[in-house]
């Protein structure tokens, strides 16, 4: 009890703390970021929203202190304000398409990586010395070497245009708009594999390699050699008394690299102009939009702090020991 | 037991990862992008001498073993070619690498070596100056972040109390906030303010500007790792006897505990400069960089908005690319021979399979625990099943 109170002490501070950046953020800079909105904006917004808007960009000539008040207020009405580059939509409406996006493609990727890697890992631990242990880890390591970005667009170009096999951008058919259909959910599938695929092939080293690792350090434990003295079969000495242990560290990795593929997506999405947060995120910079962006970056953030927690509380019921 | 390796239950429990970690010296989760500074345990060193002319010997010597590994020599001469080329670019590039001095996407042959890009200009030459910002800043950013990293993770562990829990707080909320998106948002707020000295020194592409962005957003890694590491020294005699005979904290942090923590800093230089390569790339990749400027990045950058592939111009998109790739390659394999010199345990594995060879009889493979038979056959018999 204590253990998950003081873990949500800690995400509400963490939180607290993105939340304030973004406002001190455009506050600490010189100059002024406003006057780039507001050029941006080209005379489409009325007076005001302007005003609205110098506000809070820290142009009002309040104390900090009440700006800081009424921006926490705007946050807790969910009001983030207006787009400006995809005028006149408010912000909100904007980020909560490209969330769920997000979320799939992530969600998907790490999932598929985490399982298939923590098992390549067990397997290179247990045969130490054979092909996958000698092989894996230094093709892994050297494709993990190569900037995503760059994988990402060779297999683009391969695979969806040269070879033609699966789509290679957007989220579903041109055509198609979102229904609860076979078609619609075939379309979406199909355009998530080659995304979701890059991604697998770039974090598995490291799940194989953390894995791998863990697993070594296990085996040479008394209750191993004990349970193989036992005569268990070799399966479930492998399974339930060393990977059940080994996972642990592997299960903290999994909480932050959630996170992680929630910010890498960013990076995913660009290459296949998949509509999540991240394109949305690296266009609203490019096109100025503040208000976008930092709503983006807020979200985010709060995403990868919601699946941090979750992780926490499946730790607490996979290791006794942070239960006292 | 695990828990045990940190004295401090109160806030050792907060991290959840880091007892079980720090024992076993295992979290190399490299991630999908970047991710700073792989972790590691330096096991088997002694404490440093703190004093004497052996003692810059000693530390260097520490690290001899680390050249005997096939792999740290590999990685070693991969860098070492690199850095040259870069040194010597201006001797070596035919060509300027803005210059436009032939026509579009010519391929590579005896006037270009490696091709020409979409605007003319020349990919051999393209390569090899963009090296020169892109290792700089790796290096600085790696630099940057281990000092970041040493005084907080190592100030943290030993001055405790308030401090340390202010410290790792700071920490633990810059780990888990994302940091490519902030990347992205720092860069969108820097580009745009006003003028100054400011805007002067940070200009949207420059080096200050990267090494200032990705040091922010890259030191908590190595801070953790390090404060972990210190944790652990910091209730060893030796310490305890420094402070006894009023050794000053700031001689006790540099003199005696960050020399045993050698490797660990290594690592951590390492995985930031690799993280750094990375994170600068994609940034330009994205158009977040300056794309007036040679890198490997923005070489990149232009190749994809010269729609190069589509034009089957792949010299355009490869020679940058393998460059990150094999400067990132030479680091991990350094970075790793280091682990395994420093854990006995990774060695250990490798030492063990060696000297059982030799031995007949014997299987090795599909065990958990090797077991010598004398006069057995090759392989183990299946145990029998006795009433599991």
């Amino acid at each position: 009890m204590n253990y998950i109170l003081r873990r949500l002490g800690f995400y509400f501070v963490a939180a607290w703390a993105s939340i304030t950046l973004n406002f001190l953020l455009p506050r600490l800079m010189p100059g002024d970021p406003a006057d780039a909105v507001l050029a941006s904006a080209q005379g489409r917004l009325d007076p005001s929203t302007i005003a609205a808007m110098r506000e809070a960009y820290g142009l009002s000539d309040d104390p900090l202190l009440v700006q800081y008040w009424s921006y926490l207020q705007g946050l807790a009405r969910l009001d983030f304000g207006i787009s400006t580059a995809f005028f006149p939509s408010p912000v909100m409406d904007v980020v909560q398409t490209g969330l769920t996006w997000t979320l799939l493609l992530g969600g998907v990727a790490t999932i598929i990586a985490f399982v298939l890697g923590t098992l390549i890992g067990v397997f290179s631990a247990w045969r130490r010395g054979g092909i996958v242990d000698s092989a894996v880890p230094p093709l892994a390591l050297f494709i993990g070497s190569f900037p995503y970005f760059w994988l990402a667009t060779v297999v683009v170009f391969y695979v969806g245009f040269r070879w033609e096999i699966l789509p290679e951008a957007y989220a579903y058919g041109l055509g198609l708009s979102p229904a609860f259909s076979w078609q619609f959910i075939s379309s979406v599938m199909t355009h998530l594999i080659l995304p979701a695929l890059t991604v697998v092939l770039v974090s598995l080293g490291g799940w194989i390699l953390g894995m791998r690792n863990t697993m070594v350090s296990t085996l040479s434990e008394d209750y191993v050699s004990l349970a193989e003295a036992k005569g268990l079969s070799q399966r479930r000495v492998m399974l339930r008394y060393a990977a059940r242990n080994a996972l642990l560290p592997n299960m903290t990795s999994f909480g932050m690299s959630l996170g992680f593929v929630l910010s890498g997506s960013l990076i995913t999405e660009s290459v296949f102009n998949y509509p999540g947060l991240g394109n949305q995120l690296v266009q609203s910079v490019s096109l100025r939009d503040f208000p976008l962006m930092q709503t983006l970056f807020l979200f985010i953030t709060i995403s990868v702090l919601a699946a941090n927690l979750l992780v926490d509380l499946l730790y607490l019921r996979l290791d006794p020991r942070v239960r006292t | 037991m695990a828990i045990g390796t940190e004295r401090r239950g109160q806030s050792g429990t907060e991290d959840l990862g880091r007892p079980l970690v720090a024992r076993t010296g295992m979290p190399s989760v490299s991630e999908t992008i970047a991710q700073p500074a792989l972790g590691k345990v330096s096991g088997g060193q002694g404490p440093a001498q703190s004093a004497g002319r052996g003692w810059l010997k000693a530390r260097l010597g520490q690290f001899a073993p680390v050249l005997q590994n096939p792999k740290a020599v590999f990685g070693v001469v991969i860098l070492a070619i690199f850095v040259t080329l870069a040194l010597l670019a201006p001797v070596i590039a035919p060509y300027d690498p803005t210059d436009r001095v032939g026509s579009r996407f010519v391929e590579p042959g005896s006037e270009f070596w490696f091709g020409t890009t979409g605007s003319g200009n020349d990919v051999f030459s393209q390569t090899i100056w963009g090296a020169r910002p892109s290792l700089l800043v790796g290096m600085l950013v790696g630099l940057a972040t281990t000092l970041v990293a040493i005084t907080v993770g190592l100030s943290s562990a030993y001055f405790r109390g308030k401090l340390d829990d202010v410290l790792q707080l700071l920490t633990n909320v810059f780990l888990i906030v994302p940091g490519i998106p902030l990347l992205v948002v720092l860069s969108g707020f820097i580009g745009s303010a006003g003028d100054g000295w400011f805007t002067d020194t940070f200009s949207i592409g420059s080096i200050p500007f990267f090494v200032l962005i990705l040091s922010i957003t890259g030191w908590a890694w190595g801070a953790r790792v390090m404060r972990a590491q210190a944790l652990s020294l910091r209730e060893k005699d030796f310490i305890a006897a420094s402070e006894i005979s009023g050794e000053r904290s700031i001689r006790i942090i540099f003199r005696e505990i960050l020399p045993n923590m050698a490797s660990i800093v290594a690592g951590n230089f390492i995985g930031a400069t690799v993280y750094a390569l990375g994170a600068q790339a994609t940034l330009e990749y994205l158009a977040l960089g300056n794309p007036g400027k040679v890198t490997w990045g923005t070489n990149l950058y232009w190749a994809g908005n010269d729609n190069a592939l589509i034009q089957e111009a792949w010299w355009t998109v490869v020679p940058s690319g393998l460059g990150i790739a094999l400067v990132a390659f030479s680091l991990v394999l350094i970075n790793s021979a280091v682990d395994e010199v420093s854990n006995p345990r990774l060695r250990a594995t490798r030492d063990i399979r060696r000297g059982l060879k030799t031995l007949k009889g014997v299987s090795t493979t599909g065990r958990a625990t090797p077991v010598v038979r004398e006069n057995a056959p090759a392989r183990t018999p299946t145990a029998a099943p006795a009433g599991d």
